[in-house]
């Protein structure tokens, strides 16, 4: 086969309690969320043979990234034949499209990938700012912004916005769309954080952070861990879940990877990312049933329904206008679990964990209904902003 | 009363000293190539136009056009005044250049996308940081 992520497929998945306040650990979390993706994908300890995760361990608090492979490695006494945590990669996929080499490598068969974030619990121990601290000086991309307060992805990530609206012409009553629609389908969803619907009032009378960018496009910070199972399809054939193929993936870096100096301020990196996974399958944006669009801003899911090709560039404010077009039984439902503005930061794996949930229709009150209402069998995922970008299909055959 | 937070200055290295000590002499200093004078930025000691070593810090005019701002209204840490703008400038004299900035000097609500600036300088500690500032074309 021409393309090596076409032989990989997702097996399994599991989740712990999405909270705002998890009155367990970090590492509890993340082994309720791979305890229940080996048994999910009909597996055992003993069949996983690789662990990957994005960015790897980071201690200094924040609850960013706070359990590493050998936290859990050890925690599950794991015994593995490759592992790696990788942070400069194509957005918080990288640690899938790294599983995919190595298993397409013949290094491993079962790889165990898992995201684990902590931040509402350590925001209430107030480590908010636990990458600045005051007296200390800044380092790499931080000390071209720190000096210029301007040191949360918030205000870093509006001059992205700004310059978008600014060449877009989109509406705040546009933009409104994407948070109304995840907390409408959040509704829908137990497991998400906020499941009380809100109207484009209540979006307009959202405090703004930093123009364009109001509170309600800001997603939400939680305790909780994702975990999927990424299978060599040789192996998968006699597992119980029907294997959800990775049909293509998008992983390049074609743009300058500087938050300061990108050449693409108004799309972000992600037309050539969208691109080369485009380039890698016969299927196209009109085979698409649901996509799971990163919103750790509500621009970065209008940015991604433009590169995708879903709607023409600049166009996306009318696409979603409203909101039918994205809503469950619409065009091109998105963000169906409520996304990460609504049912959490997840960091793009709460994306994956959605889009597996979507094609095996397991979505209940939130299930898209398909083509022919047989469920879902295309899934489109992205992640990240700025310069990173990463994306890939998922097919249930 | 709480004094507003001292800006978190960067850490100084041989490629970055210029760019943040220029302002003593009253300079904004980007690096450019010797030899195809292609300006390069962040500072490194390697042209991406002609594969140049020879590549060193030069007074620029320390004007530019605004690409983008941001109006910041939360105050990130306490008694850091807001609202305040956040802007990213191209230099005139190569409009890829950008440099992350605050625009001072005005009332943060009447900047604009496109609105032409120019540098001045504020000293912290051993650090001239470069700021920017409407500019009316009288100089």
């Amino acid at each position: 086969m021409r393309w090596p992520e076409k032989s990989i497929a997702i097996t399994g998945i599991g989740q712990s309690r999405i909270s705002r306040d998890a009155g367990v650990s970090a590492l509890s979390l993340t082994i309720d969320a791979a305890v229940e993706a080996i048994r999910d994908a009909g597996l055992t300890r003993a069949d996983i043979d690789g662990i990957a995760t994005w960015p790897g361990a980071i201690p200094d608090g924040s609850g960013f990234a706070p359990v590493g492979i050998p936290a859990l490695q050890d925690a599950l006494r794991l015994k593995v034949e490759w592992y790696s945590s990788t942070r400069e990669t194509s957005g918080q996929f990288g640690a899938i499209f790294n599983a995919i080499g190595a298993i397409h490598a013949g290094l491993c068969r079962h790889v165990l990938v898992f995201r684990t974030m902590y931040q509402a619990t350590a925001r209430k121990q107030g480590l908010v700012n636990a990458s600045y601290q005051p007296g200390q000086r800044t380092h790499a991309h931080m000390g071209w912004h720190a000096p210029y307060h301007a040191y949360v992805a918030a205000t870093q990530q509006a001059l992205y916005f700004a310059r978008y609206v600014h060449e877009s012409g989109i509406r705040p009553e546009q933009v409104a769309q994407i948070a109304i629609n995840g907390r409408r389908n959040a509704a829908l969803n137990p497991a998400a954080v906020y499941r009380t619907p809100i109207t484009l009032d209540d979006y307009m009378a959202s405090p703004i952070l930093s123009t364009p960018l109001r509170l309600f496009d800001c997603d939400v910070p939680i305790d909780g861990s994702t975990a999927i199972i990424l299978s060599h399809r040789d192996a998968a054939a006699d597992l119980p879940n029907p294997p959800l193929r990775i049909e293509a993936i998008g992983t390049n870096m074609h743009y300058r990877n500087s938050w300061a100096q990108l050449d693409a301020l108004a799309t972000q990196a992600q037309p050539e990312v969208a691109a080369m996974m485009w380039n890698r399958t016969d299927l196209r944006p009109a085979d698409v049933d649901v996509a799971e669009l990163y919103d750790g801003f509500s621009f970065h899911t209008i940015n991604w329904l433009e590169n995708f090709g879903f709607c023409k560039r600049f166009e996306a404010g009318d696409f979603i206008e409203g909101g039918s077009r994205i809503a469950l039984d619409g065009e091109l439902p998105i963000n169906t679990n409520g996304g990460a503005l609504s049912a959490g930061r997840m960091h793009a794996y709460g994306q994956v964990h959605e889009a597996c949930v979507q094609l095996w229709c397991r979505g209940g009150a939130r299930q898209v209904k398909g083509r022919a209402n047989g469920g879902p069998r295309v899934a489109a995922l992205s992640t990240a902003g700025g310069p990173l970008a990463g994306c890939f299909l998922l097919v249930r055959d | 009363m709480t004094s507003p937070p001292p800006r978190p200055l960067p850490a100084i290295d041989a490629d970055n000293a210029a760019f943040w000590t220029g302002g003593r002499n009253g300079e904004l200093l980007i690096h450019r190539c010797a030899r195809c004078r292609t300006y390069v930025h962040p500072p490194t000691s390697f042209c991406p136009a002609c594969e140049s070593r020879e590549v060193g810090p030069e007074p620029v005019s320390g004007k530019g056009v605004i690409l983008s701002l941001t109006v910041n209204h939360r105050a990130w840490f306490p008694g850091l005044p807001v609202p305040y703008v956040v802007a990213m400038v191209g230099i005139d004299e190569q409009p890829d250049v950008h440099l992350i900035t605050n625009i001072v000097d005005c009332d943060p609500l009447s900047v604009r996308i496109g609105d032409r600036v120019k540098v001045r300088f504020e000293q912290a500690e051993d650090l001239w940081v470069p700021l920017f500032v409407p500019d009316q074309g009288k100089d």
